[in-house]
């Protein structure tokens, strides 16, 4: 309608408002879950419907004429994803399909959800596949399209399921999940595939660019993977049987999703993509095959369906097929077809579903086996499903009955020269005919008859008026295009076409009589066909049990089953007994192995020699040290089975060995570090130790060979490994540093970081991000560790009293001078005291090494080790209820403050304009004390400082509360054994 | 110095994996602790080894002399989380112990 102009322009914008209103909508409906009302989110929806299909209605004027609407905005433009929404005279006809038939199904839905049912759930899950079905309409760009189309996956997955109490309706949104999903996996690689081959995800540029496509060597693979994606979507032969079972869906969700939206979305890809896909004859023939099939298949399977909403699906499939068939052709007039099948089918399919549902809500039931004769109750809506079913019979007079027509007189005309193109005129003059049938047997069954007797619900009646609406407005359409369709839909149906073909676009008559010609003839030979059909089976139908005779027992929906028990179940549980171990042992000695191949594999392929070893260098003392520490290595391993102490105590040896060499070789930051860190290790490990089991060394004369077979390979992995990385570490140690990124950090530390000590200044400035996210780690282990330690449960034979403690209890008993408890407490008086003493000292000792850290080695990590010993001693001091009768340390705030204080300082950033985490520098002159640096990287420093401290302490604590915990439970019991 | 150092990573590679390829829980933590002392060493040395020039700028001297602060701002961060992974991995062992009565990796018994 060129001459539709209302003065007004839209902006891009609408585009972005037109599909974020719907999902603005559904997290709008989410909040209303707490309300009883079912009017409120139904009318939420409707207006965000009504909204939308007028922002629609309003952008006509630019999509006319080969015109397009377009808004872009970058994304990650590197990767080619660009957040571009287009909207063509196709995606109009689309949007108003999905905002119209979405408007009326929300009025519907209004008055066939019950009030039990969680009503804003519904409609907020409605809204979203909305949403996601105008995003892929929408979609400038394939990637997007993709991401949308799994949307459409999800959301139909939810609305599927959206009576979860039904195992129908869970196992049925199972199903359309794994096929849709699977689907829109293969989509996304034919998609990615495509856009490899163009050179760009852009939609324009790849249906610009059809003749590039189409002989590069990458098209068969590209078109079969999207031809998947298209083909489950829309629920093609051999992928049909997810939609009859999503039938257990709500009818308003069916009314959507099975006649506008979820099933078209496969079509209308295909329409999308055909100027850049079709023509060849692998299209002609998958597409062609699968939605001949399809067509009739479903068609035949619908008339022996037994449930309503099961053959208006079978019908839909059926449908669908007529579809791809014609999409299939490749001729710019059955592309027309095609597309105005899409609009006529989503009209008649539609009100059909909706009449259903009225059907079922009022009769309580949809078996067509125990529905009759409701035209006597329910007339004003039997004569809409009775003028809609026509329409899907394709009776002139309807819409229906023209697209049928194109597609009749495409039929005939000879396409690719095959064995498709000679059954296709038979084929579909066979399937008009039982399309004929299951309509009439639709109309004839449920509306007329004798009286139903024993329904669920007594005497049926009309439902309310606006639940009729919006069928009436949709059967009132399916007349006026049938009767009129040049003066109706032409204009609307031009506009579509011409933004698909192009310059393609045919000449084609939109109208009702086109003289008395073959396609006349074979539409009359289908109606009769199919009366009579329909007569002959009428008697059979009306008792027979559900689904197509002969081949009922072969449901597509059994074999799937059985191929997802099959490989999910079977298959995994025998890869996993076969190649899988629950055994720590044996799987981290693949990893073992595995580390070892993938370090000696490059080395390898680049052929790496060690060089002659140069003796050269070797300091007396140096080597001295590390052949004690080689020595305790060797120890610890030796004694880490029995003499458990001694390992711990040689393993803090060979920290000290590695903490002299960081010393040794100019790294005084690493060396503060790895003290402390020792310290708090060691005292971590001792309090665990309590809860080890006693192993006393006992010559084992009994090892078996296996054990000794296991041994001996485990110390030869060990000793490979240990040479392969000295080889490794001389290497990388002896070959001249590359110039990296040492420099920058050099040269910029102090002008850009204003600091001097270049580790702290990349620690808590350059790459403070990754120290924001090391303090976090940090911070979650304290807490499971405080978490798992809450529910501890020790072993049986770890409850009792610890040895050394019954021997100076003893001891305390012998003597009437002693208390019971003096010993344990006069413990390393003298070292007790002098670690009460040096609190004070400790605690200052952190603050300067936190102060001195910028310039000098020090900083927040190593302050914060510090200010958790000077606490920790207290504890080892006094004991733990002494040390907590006089301080209360509450590690979990330090945690807390730790983490705001560096997160902040970070955001403070934005605030002044610059990225996350950009430190500012200065140097302040404080009375007394002199030049003080001030960097924002000092309060990130004090961040870090704060959550050490909290993490190492929680973590400390907790394990050392055990023994007071496990005192207490003692005495709980011992008073429990004493009552009874 | 570099010969010494790697034999010294070498050897305490070899006690580490060989010490986690053990049954008992406490072989496996302590041979954790060697594996990352000489892993922390390891990436420490990736900066070349050199004495006496700690990456702590001065007035006026040249900083082309200096060692690589980034392998020693990595294992500083390296050396803290090790700390807390031994700790989480006592603790899940001390668990483990609590649960099963055993102190075997796998948490059975002593037999089979």
């Amino acid at each position: 309608m060129k001459g539709w102009d209302i003065g007004i322009t839209l902006a891009p914008h609408f585009l972005v408002l037109l599909l974020a209103l719907p999902f603005i909508g559904s997290l709008l409906s989410v909040l209303l879950l707490n309300t009883a009302s079912t009017a409120l989110p139904s009318r939420l929806a409707s207006l965000v419907a009504f909204c939308c299909l007028f922002i629609t209605v309003l952008a006509y004027p630019q999509v006319t004429d080969g015109n397009v609407l377009r808004y872009n905005l970058e994304w990650i433009p590197q990767l080619g994803l660009n957040f571009s929404l287009r909207l063509d005279g196709f995606a109009w006809m689309f949007c108003v399909l999905i905002n119209g038939i979405g408007f009326l199904v929300t009025v519907y839905a209004r008055y066939y959800m019950s009030e039990e049912d969680p009503v804003p759930r519904f409609f907020s899950f409605f809204l979203a596949f909305m949403g996601a079905m105008l995003g892929i309409v929408l979609s400038g760009n394939v990637i997007l399209l993709s991401i949308f189309w799994e949307l459409t996956s999800i959301s139909s997955f939810l609305l599927i399921s959206y009576w979860n109490n039904s195992a129908a309706a869970r196992d049925g949104a199972r199903m359309a999940l794994t096929i849709t999903g699977i689907g829109g996996f293969c989509l996304l690689i034919g998609l990615l595939l495509l856009g490899n081959i163009v050179g760009s995800y852009d939609l324009d540029k790849i249906l610009a660019s059809g003749d590039l496509i189409r002989s590069h060597a990458l098209y068969v693979p590209a078109l079969v993977f999207i031809l998947l994606g298209a083909l489950t979507k829309s629920a093609q032969f051999p992928f049909h049987f997810w939609l009859p079972n999503a039938m257990a869906a709500p009818t308003p969700v069916s009314a959507f999703l099975h006649s506008a939206t979820m099933v078209k979305a496969g079509v209308f890809l295909l329409a999308r993509f055909s100027p850049a896909l079709s023509g060849t004859y692998e299209w002609f023939f998958i597409l062609g095959a699968a939605g001949i099939f399809t067509l009739l298949l479903g068609a035949f399977f619908a008339i022996f369906q037994q449930d309503l909403k099961g053959l208006l699906a079978y019908s839909t499939i059926s449908h669908l097929g007529l579809i791809t068939t014609l999409l299939s052709l490749g001729s710019p007039l059955a592309t027309v077809a095609a597309i105005f099948h899409m609009l006529n089918h989503a009209t008649f399919k539609a009100s059909l579903f909706m009449a259903a549902g009225i059907i079922d809500h009022e009769t309580g039931t949809r078996d067509m086996r125990r529905l009759s004769g409701l035209f006597r109750y329910l007339p004003y809506t039997a004569t809409l499903a009775m003028v809609a079913s026509a329409a899907m019979a394709g009776v002139p007079l309807l819409n229906g009955f023209l697209s049928k027509e194109m597609f009749f007189a495409e039929a005939i005309e000879t396409h690719a020269d095959s064995v498709l193109d000679i059954i296709l005129p038979y084929v579909a003059t066979l399937a008009g005919a039982f399309s004929v049938a299951y309509s009439l047997r639709f109309i004839h069954t449920v509306f007329f008859g004798p009286s139903p007797t024993n329904l669920p619900k007594d005497t049926p009646h009309e439902p309310p008026r606006w639940m009729r609406f919006p069928i009436e407005l949709l059967v009132v359409i399916c007349l006026i295009v049938g009767i009129v369709p040049a003066f109706s839909v032409g204009p609307f149906l031009h506009t579509a076409v011409v933004s698909v073909l192009g310059t393609q676009t045919p000449e084609y008559s939109l109208s009702m009589w086109h003289g008395f010609n073959l396609p006349l003839i074979m539409s009359l030979i289908a109606l009769a066909g199919g009366a009579a059909l329909y007569f002959v089976l009428r008697h059979y139908l009306a008792t027979c049990e559900d689904g197509p005779p002969l081949i009922r027992r072969l449901k597509g929906q059994r074999i799937f089953e059985r191929i997802l028990v099959e490989v999910s179940w079977r298959w995994a549980r025998m890869a996993e007994q076969r190649i899988g171990t629950r055994n720590l042992q044996p799987q981290l000695r693949w990893v073992v192995v595995t580390g070892f191949l993938a370090g000696l594999l490059p080395l390898w392929h680049s052929g790496f020699e060690p060089r002659t070893f140069v003796f050269s260098g070797v300091d007396k003392v140096f080597a001295g040290i590390w052949l004690i520490g080689i020595c305790l290595a060797l120890g610890t391993a030796y004694l880490a089975k029995y003499h458990r102490l001694a390992a711990l105590v040689m393993l803090g040896g060979i920290g000290l060995i590695v903490c002299i060499t960081f010393v040794w070789l100019s790294a005084p930051d690493l060396a503060i570090t790895q003290l402390l860190v020792e310290i708090v290790t060691t005292v971590l490990i001792l309090l665990g130790l309590r809860w080890l089991p006693k192993r006393t060394e006992k010559m084992d004369e009994s090892v078996t060979f296996r054990a000794r077979f296991r041994r001996f390979r485990d110390l030869l992995i060990a000793i490979i490994c240990g040479i392969g990385m000295t080889f490794i570490a001389y290497a990388v140690m002896t070959m001249p540093v590359p110039d990296a990124i040492a420099t920058y950090f050099l040269e910029n530390a102090y002008s850009e970081g204003g600091g001097r000590n270049v580790v702290n200044v990349i620690l808590v400035d350059f790459r403070g991000f990754d120290t924001l996210g090391e303090i976090t780690v940090l911070g979650i282990v304290a807490l499971t560790v405080f978490a798992l330690l809450r529910r501890f449960r020790p072993a049986p034979d770890t409850m009792v009293m610890p040895e050394q403690q019954r021997i100076q209890n003893r001891f305390d008993e012998e003597r009437p001078e002693r208390n019971a408890g003096d010993t344990v407490r006069e413990y390393l008086l003298v070292p007790s005291v002098i670690m009460q003493w040096m609190f004070p000292v400790i605690i200052t000792f952190a603050v300067y090494i936190f102060m001195r850290g910028h310039d000098l080695p020090g900083g927040g990590f190593s302050a914060g080790l510090t200010l958790s010993i000077a606490f920790l001693l207290q504890y080892l001091a006094g004991g733990t209820r002494w040390a907590e009768d006089r301080i209360r340390i509450l590690p979990l705030w330090w945690m807390g403050l730790g983490l705001i204080i560096a997160t902040l300082t970070g955001i403070g950033a934005w605030f002044l304009g610059y990225p996350f985490l950009t430190s500012h520098s200065q140097y302040l002159t404080l009375p007394l004390i002199g030049k003080v640096p001030a960097a924002t990287a000092l309060l990130f420093d004090l961040g870090v400082f704060l959550l050490v401290v909290g993490s190492t302490v929680l973590i400390l604590v907790a394990l050392a509360h055990q023994s007071i915990r496990i005192t207490r439970l003692r005495t709980i019991e011992a008073e429990k054994a004493k009552e009874s | 110095m570099e010969i010494i150092l790697s034999i010294a990573i070498g050897v305490m590679t070899s006690c580490g994996v060989w010490l986690i390829l053990r049954p008992r829980t406490y072989q496996v933590i302590i041979g954790l602790s060697l594996l990352s002392y000489a892993v922390n060493l390891f990436i420490f040395s990736v900066g070349g080894v050199k004495t006496n020039v700690p990456p702590i700028l001065s007035e006026g001297g040249g900083h082309d002399v200096l060692a690589d602060p980034v392998p020693q701002a990595l294992v500083l961060t390296a050396i803290v989380i090790g700390f807390a992974t031994t700790a989480l991995f006592l603790v899940v062992l001390l668990a483990s112990r609590g649960m099963t009565g055993t102190d075997h990796v796998d948490g059975r018994g002593e037999k089979r």
